[in-house]
């Protein structure tokens, strides 16, 4: 029987009251929201912490929105609500693709937007779709609140800037115009699994077809922190043609850093980051074109 | 908090998971306790009308919710379509992912009532069954959303 040791349980009331009990408890209290990380987490003892601050009761940090041209996301927004708001597919299509895969339909009733970017794992698909979209992370403190771009949050693997005083709030992600389109591809073992490599793809098209912009977001490949600068770079300027992002996917694959594990060697994990992303590349390019022509692909 | 209409009030220990509070404290052995990894969905309960693998929730955190498991399906003596499916198509063998399924399968029905087969095999993706090889399983959920009355629809 696997359950996790001793531990205090708090519930906070709000943003206020969870920093308030952060402050109290210190760095060895750890925020509860969906649990699906962290409570397995605990029953394997690779966490333990003295207090669980539960914020599941916090009213404010569940809504998806479009203000200030950008789309916020609260940090305590399931991974099936992300999944089902047209409002976030209808601008950032790559956000559902990585939905669509990630976990099972009932985790995802309960494992939060905030609760995976803060676990921090290596093969985390929401850190690389936000790393692609080039998003802010709000945290709030209790002295106010600090912008950071997802591309700064990850440390390292299990390891974030949030501080232990502080709480990630909300994610959120520039509204780009009519010539941009993303993309999501992921390979696993089966249904639900997470990634043996996983790559986003966002691209801006002049009218011309040529690119403008790129993020290229790539999980479970030891990329850093969760991008291929690389291959964006390469990108820049280019005409978006196959050949192009077959270039892209190769210089994406040649930068990023797979460990072999029980998922697969890294020969095979290199070659599908290259395919993945030539792949994901192909279909943002498309659905430039179809929202061009008024479609949704 | 209130399971399956009534109100039950327990002081239990922080690390106590939910599934283990509906089991041991409360003794409602229908939701069964399975893998303990959120893999294969024997424990799947709702929460305020949510289905959710209670292998992966703190009894605490369900404090002044909603609960319903599968003893909660039945009304007034008579099974629910999912249960009537589940028989009338051989939906299971061991029975022991049952309890899980049969919750999905109502979630699932309530909020599409005409599911595709996709949808079907969507829905329970999060869930094992070693017994039927999910074909029974499926059928069943269909006979339930094509009878939304049971037998006798």
């Amino acid at each position: 029987m696997q359950v996790p040791s001793h531990v205090e349980y708090e519930k906070a009331k709000s943003v206020e009251h969870a920093l308030e009990l952060l402050t109290r408890f210190g760095p060895e209290a750890r925020v509860l929201a969906g649990g699906h990380s962290l409570i397995p987490m605990m029953k394997l003892r690779l966490a333990q912490p003295e207090t669980l601050i539960d914020i599941n009761g916090i009213s404010g940090l569940s809504r998806i929105t479009v203000a200030d041209g950008e789309l916020r996301i609260g940090a305590l927004v399931r991974h099936g609500q992300l999944l089902a708001s047209a409002v976030a597919a209808g601008h950032f299509p790559v956000l559902r693709d990585a939905e669509q895969v990630i976990a099972d339909p009932i985790v995802r009733n309960w494992g939060t937007i905030g609760g995976s970017l803060c676990q921090a794992d290596p093969s985390e698909d929401l850190s690389a779709a936000f790393g692609a979209l080039r998003a802010i992370a709000v945290i709030q403190g209790r002295d106010g609140s600090r912008r950071v771009p997802v591309r700064e949050f990850h440390l390292g693997p299990y390891e974030t800037v949030v501080a232990p005083a502080e709480l990630l709030t909300e994610l959120r992600v520039p509204i780009a115009g009519d010539g941009s389109g993303s993309a999501y591809e992921k390979v696993s073992r089966r249904v639900g699994d997470w990634s043996i490599a996983a790559a986003g793809a966002v691209l801006t098209l002049s009218s011309d077809g040529t690119v403008t912009e790129a993020g290229i977001g790539l999980a479970a490949v030891g990329a850093g922190h969760f991008v291929s600068t690389a291959a964006e770079d390469f990108l820049r300027g280019q005409p978006a043609t196959d050949a192009v992002f077959g270039q892209a996917g190769q210089v994406a694959a040649e930068h990023c850093q797979p460990a072999a594990d029980q998922r697969g060697p890294v020969d095979y994990k290199r070659h599908l980051t290259g395919e993945l992303t030539t792949r994901a590349l192909r279909r943002a390019a498309i659905r430039v074109r179809a929202r061009a022509g008024g479609q949704t692909v | 908090m209130t399971v399956n209409g009534t109100e039950y009030t327990r002081d239990v220990e922080p690390r106590m998971l939910l599934i283990h509070f509906i089991r041991d404290e409360l003794e409602l052995t229908g939701s069964h306790w399975g893998c303990d990894t959120s893999n294969c969905g024997a424990c799947v309960l709702w929460l305020d009308g949510t289905p959710l693998k209670s292998c992966t929730a703190l009894a605490a955190m369900a404090n002044g919710r909603d609960i319903r498991t599968v003893e909660g399906l039945e009304r007034g003596g008579e099974l629910d379509p999912v249960q009537q499916g589940f028989i009338a198509c051989h939906g299971l063998q061991c029975g022991f992912c049952t309890p899980g399924m049969l919750m999905t399968a109502r979630w699932l029905i309530d909020h599409h009532p005409h599911p595709t087969e996709a949808e079907i095999r969507e829905a329970i993706s999060g869930q094992i069954c070693r017994c039927t090889g999910y074909e029974n399983i499926v059928r069943s959920v269909r006979w339930a959303a094509e009878h939304p009355s049971g037998a006798a629809s």
